[in-house]
């Protein structure tokens, strides 16, 4: 197992966003987190690589273990966990800085400072964010001159650049057109022989389309986990049944 | 036979043309005033002559001036660009002392500049034997523009959308990177905006630095001279020169309005490219 979550709970000062959350996340697998706002989807994706740190409200207990470590143990890094644990928000977030500089950023963050690897890293790290072609010429414009949909995919290029061995996308689509989120959800499948993605969706059919495994989240607990295919097709709780056949949610 | 409402209108908008009209007139008035006084009253000599009293040349001043606006600035840039970081991105939101530092720097903010002047003159003036020097006058102008320079660096960080910070944390950058790669460089326009405001307020300073820098006549050769800036030297010329003196105010006026347009121009042809820089 890449990621393990044993009876995680998390509270926001005396809310219990997340009840005894069991998770196990396999390698070169892509798992899908859905269910309806507020279930805690997003909040259980923000705590494998410890974004919840920033909340100062929250308080976690329970074990997440990142190849057998405890991520919250005391001997864990957190920048070298995030490192390891790439993340793409659900607004695209490129930095006012040029499309190099934006890719550079996170390598430079750990140390790579000569031109000739940045320059490799930004071009291998497009390529393999299918964007290098649209982009290649318009290396040193601003990031926020592109399209919204070049803007996300050019924030996962980022994430690759540092070479993680996960990706957590956070609805990464849902403000993105449809042809957007197609070249998205195509990326992904392609990505997923090298990392271990863990997305969280509101749209069901994306979840049915691309992931391996999935989750279903209701009022801070896992209703439902297991394969894709089963999930959909033979969901065992009444719950994911009623939300997968759009009864509410 | 007009509607109530046309009149209505009628009279609205010539109201607000006529508001546009007295405003522009006396600003236009104020600064042509001056300006044609002041070069009736020039002479070469009043800038690069010796000043004596019967020529009373301005060249120590403009000097002087330009000193103490970028020795103040060196003081309290740093100090309060840093002190607001603090205040936005360190502190803990129930932090008492961010509390307390709220509260002194509005109380400060609003406290008439001949209180920092007092102040100035016994802390560093008689305190620590500093007399009345630029580096006193500095030091007290430096503590006068901390609230104003950190109440609105602290407006321009927190304008800063909280998803650039998430994408800097998300890609494993510490909290000193994020702050001064992302954060602050996004902050800059509006910092830069702050430092340009306190340079106005560093040029017309008067009260304050009259107890502290003095009113001495001559080029300073060091920081712990007396001297004059040229607001103090307007002020002094106009008490004390008479009808020739009031020549002399009126012709510091205008070079003061000449360095104020330069920095102006300076400062935003630099903030141009201090933003573009960052954007592309």
């Amino acid at each position: 197992m890449k990621i393990k979550v044993e009876e995680m709970n998390l509270y926001y000062d005396t809310f219990q966003a997340l009840i005894n959350v069991n998770l196990d996340v396999s390698e070169n697998e892509i798992t899908a987190f859905i269910g309806p706002s507020g279930c805690g989807k997003s909040t259980l994706l923000k705590s494998l690589n410890r974004m919840n740190d920033l909340v100062e409200s929250c308080r976690i207990t329970g074990k997440i273990l990142f190849d057998g470590e405890d991520i919250y143990g005391k001997k864990m890094n957190v920048n070298v966990l995030r490192k390891r644990m790439g993340m793409v928000f659900q607004k695209p977030n490129p930095f006012p800085m040029s499309v190099y500089d934006n890719i550079a950023y996170g390598p430079r963050t750990h140390g790579i400072k000569k031109k000739r690897d940045l320059d490799q890293i930004v071009e291998e790290s497009l390529k393999n964010a299918a964007i290098w072609e649209e982009l290649k010429d318009r290396l040193k414009k601003s990031a926020l001159a592109i399209s919204g949909g070049q803007q996300q995919r050019l924030c996962i290029a980022r994430a690759l650049a540092v070479k993680p061995e996960v990706i957590l996308l956070d609805e990464p689509t849902s403000a993105l057109d449809p042809i957007s989120t197609t070249k998205i959800e195509d990326l992904l499948v392609e990505l997923k022989d090298k990392y271990t993605i863990v997305i969280v969706t509101h749209n069901m059919g994306q979840a049915a389309r691309i992931s391996d495994k999935t989750a279903f989240f209701l009022h801070g607990e896992i209703v439902e986990f297991g394969k894709t295919i089963e999930l959909f097709s033979r969901p065992k709780d009444k719950k994911t049944e009623d939300y997968i056949t759009g009864r509410f949610g | 036979m007009p509607s109530r409402r046309n009149i209505v209108s009628f009279v609205l908008r010539y109201a607000v043309y006529a508001a546009m009209g007295v405003t522009a007139l006396s600003l236009i008035g104020i600064l042509g005033y001056i300006l044609i006084h002041g070069i009736l009253a020039f002479k070469p000599s009043l800038i690069l002559g010796e000043y004596s009293s019967s020529n009373p040349a301005i060249g120590f001043s403009v000097f002087t001036t330009c000193v103490m606006i970028v020795l103040t600035l060196l003081i309290a840039a740093p100090l309060s660009i840093f002190c607001a970081v603090y205040l936005t991105e360190y502190a803990k939101r129930k932090n008492k002392i961010v509390t307390w530092i709220r509260l002194a720097t509005e109380t400060l903010a609003g406290i008439p500049s001949i209180v920092f002047g007092l102040f100035g003159a016994i802390f560093f003036g008689t305190v620590m034997r500093l007399g009345y020097s630029i580096m006193t006058g500095c030091l007290t102008v430096a503590i006068m523009l901390l609230p104003v320079i950190i109440r609105q660096t602290e407006e321009a960080i927190k304008s800063v959308p909280d998803m650039f910070r998430e994408g800097s944390y998300g890609l494993g950058a510490s909290k000193l990177r994020t702050v001064f790669r992302i954060v602050l460089p996004s902050a800059m326009p509006g910092i830069l905006s702050a430092v340009i405001l306190s340079m106005g307020r560093i040029i017309g300073e008067t009260a304050a630095l009259i107890f502290t820098l003095g009113t001495v006549a001559k080029f300073p050769t060091s920081l712990l001279d007396s001297s004059r800036s040229l607001a103090v030297h307007m002020y002094i010329s106009t008490r004390d020169g008479g009808a020739a003196g009031r020549e002399v105010a009126f012709f510091t006026g205008a070079v003061l309005i000449a360095v104020i347009l330069l920095m102006n121009i300076g400062a935003s042809y630099l903030g141009g490219k201090v933003g573009k820089d960052f954007e592309n």
